[in-house]
């Protein structure tokens, strides 16, 4: 009934109120704005960080490409088409990250990816950080707000599933941001304080037996450097170490692009990838961390407005979790980084090398797009 | 089609969101204000303090290897110790200009451009920034000294100490010891980087790889403070490293000399046993190879020489030499005869020479081709008949005689802590389904009765076999460590112990194999007539095919070579066993002839005292040991 009535607005009427390219083609101009400004940031910082290769910057700015086009074509669904083809999409994803585990017992390791040879490769728990709040948004939004103790048990079985298989891949970072990625959702959603409150006690006992049953020897030691990294100072502790000693050094207005001393020595592992922030607080002080920082927010604030003007509650969870879990993102990047928090391994959005991270963030900003401007049609209704 | 969401609810959830948003934004917002306070905290407050870490003077935290567990005979005879030595080390971010640095040291101690392919090689596995990376080992006093006269022109080179392996017996223990190397790129991958941050060599063979994890020890390390330019100023702060574990091993230094002695210079293998224990006492595979060339890095000309040396030295006879076992298996297939209820003691088989399956033409030949008339199963162990034994294969059936065969570790492998141990062939239905697509032909099982056919041992499985029966059942794998620092090895996958029906079968089977050592018609009676103690034990031959299409173009060297394997297995004093030996001489011929001395000549350095006498506590235990089951 809806999707017809739609079509059925007289042409006139849609090009006055979509008049302008960006808005016919479904791509919100702030929010694309921001991303090509972090984009450029990323590339130009990789620059150093990898050395000067230009080998690793084209690559990026490929896969950065190939992100936009992604996010394009995302933006161009409907949410309710969406909404619509979610259930099977995360029993789908769900089905793979099982084959995945199956896989990696067999191989005696671990493994994080499909890989076909020739045909394609890669990480069913990438999809998952979409689907995770897709799923739940779409759960939540048939039900009342804010949602009862049922729906909410429901909703964390459904966010467990793919936790447990993912932390089992091992992979907590990721395990993690889809953990918060459901969790958001529920919080936008209006989950009472006091259940909120009850889930973060319960997971502490939680956490304890993953410690015990669940975690591997290497996770164990990142938390542990992680409450004293002078424990393991040739190993993880000497990441923290290093990459303090970057930022530190850096000052307010840093030592200059490509003047960094401690990354350019090979002092900083892993510069370009997860601690590629160490590198820019090097060369660019305080002021450029802060800088980045505020696009950041600039982008959060962008998500958080379309969460509000959307008209669907499918749309307004989906976009309160994206945006939420992107802030994530970065809080604990720069977190782990400098030392406040243990190093889970999660890029920096749009800055760390790595195209699958860069494609995943710009197809959860096709998401916002098409959420935000597909919102006009039924307004009009 | 799916009801929207309801009106009523609208403006209420929208206010929901909306302050569930608000809230999200003051958290986003004072995380956001952590961060920068922590950016102020690092890069303002701390200025100073990490500025000058990264400017000034530069700490580094250097890993200080653990010394290597040492490794010892059964008598505390040293096998595997650790030597000082002196290296030659280049830290890239010292050197400058590195390979000018690297021509400047060819040019000193007078070496050739290969060696500078060789540094610059060794230079690209360097790991952590600062780390010293050894390009040249072994350096002599004139190296050192030459190194000290020009030091002014060799930034980042310098001559390091430190303890490399060393093997005093050389080849030797060259095949159960085994040795350590360089690590190569590939191990390095599967290395935990952190404990092996300041070792460059690890187990490549024998129990240096096998044990390698408690041979290595854990890495210490030391945080010093260093100049511009890269001088160590002073050490703030060490730990130490943990060293890693020495292991005794079973091996006997003196049996082992002997047993090489006993085969006199010929190919072959030997390996004894101590049936109790599962202690293995010698283990010889020869030729050898001095394990000493492959620490410091074997030389391409020296690895080619082993290699394709016709006799073959690193391949290691009694782990990866698989044989089919000839008459040696025949006492397992006898009690898998009996304990299987085919076959008493007393039945007999009449033997004109040859046997023939009912039904089919092709005759079975005995090795004694006039026959030996009739046998019963005594008399077809000592007479190595292989008339009755066919008959025995046929009546017991394929099907059984692997599942026995297997109980006795053929085709698998038996040892617990031997490295790449090959798990030999015993055949089966399935296995030649799989394998050939083709059945199972009754024929195939009976050439199984006499050890021919598919079935392939290793020397150690046949070792074990003969323990097996010494020990009437009583499975302990194989093993070489004694103990490791002190705690004896832990058997996580046990084989069951075999069971008879009967046990008395253990001791029939038992008195056949003296029969051959002892009595007049006994295949091995000549070897028994001058032996001064009861010896149980088995010959047999092993069929050369290989490389006979060559025979016609270098038939002198090679014709000898076509000759079958001599074995001999055996375990003594019959009565008390306490050495279970198997003695593979390759191109051997006669394992009655050639074989069964050997094995005798083991024995004896083993059980006999300086007098020749049979050592008092081996002679036969008082009555209760035989009331065990």
């Amino acid at each position: 009934m809806n999707s017809n009535f739609d079509r059925t607005i007289p042409e006139g009427d849609v090009m006055r109120r979509r008049s302008t390219l960006l808005q016919r083609m479904h791509i919100d101009g702030p929010l694309l704005l921001i991303l090509l400004m972090l984009g450029a940031v990323g590339l130009f910082v990789l620059y150093s960080a990898s050395g000067k290769s230009w080998d690793l910057v084209i690559k990026q700015g490929t896969s950065f490409g190939l992100g936009l086009v992604a996010m394009i074509v995302i933006a161009q669904f409907e949410p309710r088409f969406m909404a619509r083809w979610v259930p099977l999409g995360y029993l789908i994803g769900v089905a793979l990250l099982v084959v995945v585990d199956v896989m990696g017992h067999n191989a005696m390791g671990a493994t994080r990816w499909i890989n076909i040879p020739g045909v394609i490769r890669f990480q069913p728990s990438e999809f998952m950080k979409l689907l995770m709040p897709m799923m739940v948004a779409w759960y939540l939004s048939k039900r009342s707000l804010p949602p009862s103790f049922k729906h909410i048990v429901v909703s964390l079985i459904t966010i467990g599933i793919p936790f447990v298989l993912i932390l089992d891949q091992p992979d907590l970072g990721t395990a993690m941001l889809i953990l918060a990625s459901g969790g958001f959702v529920l919080f936008v959603g209006g989950m009472q304080w006091r259940w909120l409150i009850g889930a973060v006690a319960a997971a502490a006992p939680v956490a304890v037996a993953m410690w015990f049953f669940v975690m591997h020897d290497y996770q164990k030691r990142r938390v542990l450097t992680f409450l004293d990294p002078e424990m393991d100072p040739l190993g993880s502790g000497w990441n923290i170490i290093q990459s303090k000693a970057a930022i530190g050094s850096g000052g307010v207005f840093g030592k200059g692009w490509l003047l960094g001393t401690q990354s350019h020595l090979d002092f900083l592992p892993e510069s370009h990838t997860d601690f590629i922030i160490a590198v820019l607080g090097e060369e660019f002080g305080m002021v450029g961390v802060c800088l980045l920082l505020c696009l950041y927010l600039l982008l959060i604030g962008r998500g958080l407005t379309i969460t509000i003007q959307a008209q669907t509650l499918f749309g307004k969870l989906l976009a309160g979790s994206v945006t939420m879990t992107f802030f994530v993102y970065v809080f604990i990047n720069i977190g782990m980084v400098s030392g406040l928090l243990p190093v889970v391994g999660v890029p920096l959005p749009f800055i760390s090398y790595g195209g699958t991270s860069v494609v995943t963030l710009l197809c959860g900003f096709g998401v916002l797009m098409a959420i935000h401007t597909h919102r006009k049609w039924i307004a009009q209704s | 089609m799916p009801q929207p969401i309801r009106l009523k609810d609208h403006e209420k959830d929208a206010r929901q969101v909306r302050s569930r948003v608000f809230i999200g934004m003051a958290v986003i917002a004072f995380l956001s204000c952590l961060l920068v306070a922590r950016m102020y905290y690092l890069q303002v407050m701390q200025y100073d303090y990490h500025s000058t870490l990264s400017e000034n003077n530069r700490v580094h935290v250097q890993p200080i290897p653990p010394t290597r567990g040492l490794i010892y005979d059964r008598n505390g005879v040293i096998l595997a110790d650790n030597r000082p030595s002196f290296s030659l080390t280049v830290t890239r971010e010292r050197a400058g200009d590195w390979k000018k640095t690297l021509d400047t040291v060819v040019e000193v101690l007078g070496l050739q451009p290969e060696d500078k392919e060789l540094f610059e090689k060794r230079m690209r596995q360097g790991r952590r920034p600062f780390e010293p990376v050894p390009i040249l080992f072994e350096l002599t006093e004139d190296q050192i000294a030459r190194i000290a006269v020009n030091q002014f022109r060799l930034p980042g080179i310098d001559v390091a100490a430190q303890l490399v392996r060393h093997y005093p017996l050389g080849e030797h223990f060259a095949h159960s010891v085994g040795y350590v190397g360089r690590i190569n790129e590939q191990e390095l991958k599967k290395l935990d980087p952190v404990n092996y941050s300041g070792t460059h060599h690890i187990g490549k063979t024998g129990i240096e790889r096998f044990y390698e994890s408690e041979l290595h020890g854990q890495v210490g390390y030391e945080e010093v403070e260093t100049n511009a330019r890269g001088r160590v100023l002073r050490v703030l702060n060490r730990t130490d490293p943990k060293p890693g574990k020495d292991i005794v091993l079973t091996l006997d230094a003196n049996l082992q000399a002997a047993a090489e002695k006993a085969l006199g210079g010929r190919r072959g293998a030997i390996v004894a046993i101590q049936p109790r224990t599962g202690e293995v006492l010698a283990m010889v595979s020869q030729p050898s190879y001095n394990p000493n060339l492959f620490v410091a890095g074997i030389s391409f000309k020296d690895y080619a020489e082993l290699r394709d040396s016709i006799d073959r030295p690193l391949y290691n006879r009694v782990l990866r030499g698989l044989y089919p076992p000839g008459s040696t298996i025949k006492p397992v297939v006898a009690l898998s005869g009996l304990d299987a209820g085919v076959v008493t003691p007393s039945t007999r088989v009449f033997d004109p020479g040859y046997y023939q399956l009912p039904n089919y033409d092709h005759k079975y030949r005995n090795w004694n081709h006039s026959g030996d008339g009739w046998v019963d199963l005594e008399t077809a162990i000592m007479r190595s008949n292989d008339t009755y034994f066919y008959d025995l294969a046929h009546k017991i059936g394929i099907d059984r005689l692997h599942d026995y065969l297997n109980r006795f570790g053929i085709g698998q492998r038996v040892s617990l802590d031997m490295f790449e141990e090959a798990s030999g062939l015993m055949p089966s239905r399935e296995w030649k389904r799989v394998t050939r697509r083709q059945v199972w032909f009754p024929g195939e099982t009976l050439i199984l009765g006499i050890g021919q056919g598919y079935m392939q041992t290793t020397p150690l499985q046949l070792a074990q076999a003969t323990s097996l029966i010494a020990s009437h059942g009583k499975w302990i794998r194989p093993h070489l460590a004694k103990t490791i620092e002190n705690q004896p090895p832990v058997d996580s996958n046990p084989m069951p112990d075999i069971l008879l029906k009967d046990p008395a079968n253990w001791d029939r089977i038992t008195q056949g194999m003296e029969a051959v050592v002892h009595a007049p018609r006994g295949t091995a009676h000549k070897m028994g007539a001058t032996a001064a103690y009861r010896i149980a034990g088995k010959s047999g031959t092993a069929q050369v095919v290989a490389i006979r299409q060559n025979e016609r173009y270098n038939s002198a060297a090679l014709k000898e070579r076509h000759r079958d394997h001599a074995l001999f297995v055996g375990f003594a004093p019959a009565d008390n066993p306490q050495i279970a030996i198997s003695v593979m001489v390759e191109n051997g011929e006669s394992g009655s002839g050639v074989a069964a001395p050997v094995l005798k000549e083991v024995a004896d350095a083993w059980l006999l005292d300086e007098n020749g006498k049979l050592k008092a506590e081996y002679a036969k235990p008082v009555v209760a040991e035989s009331t065990k089951p």
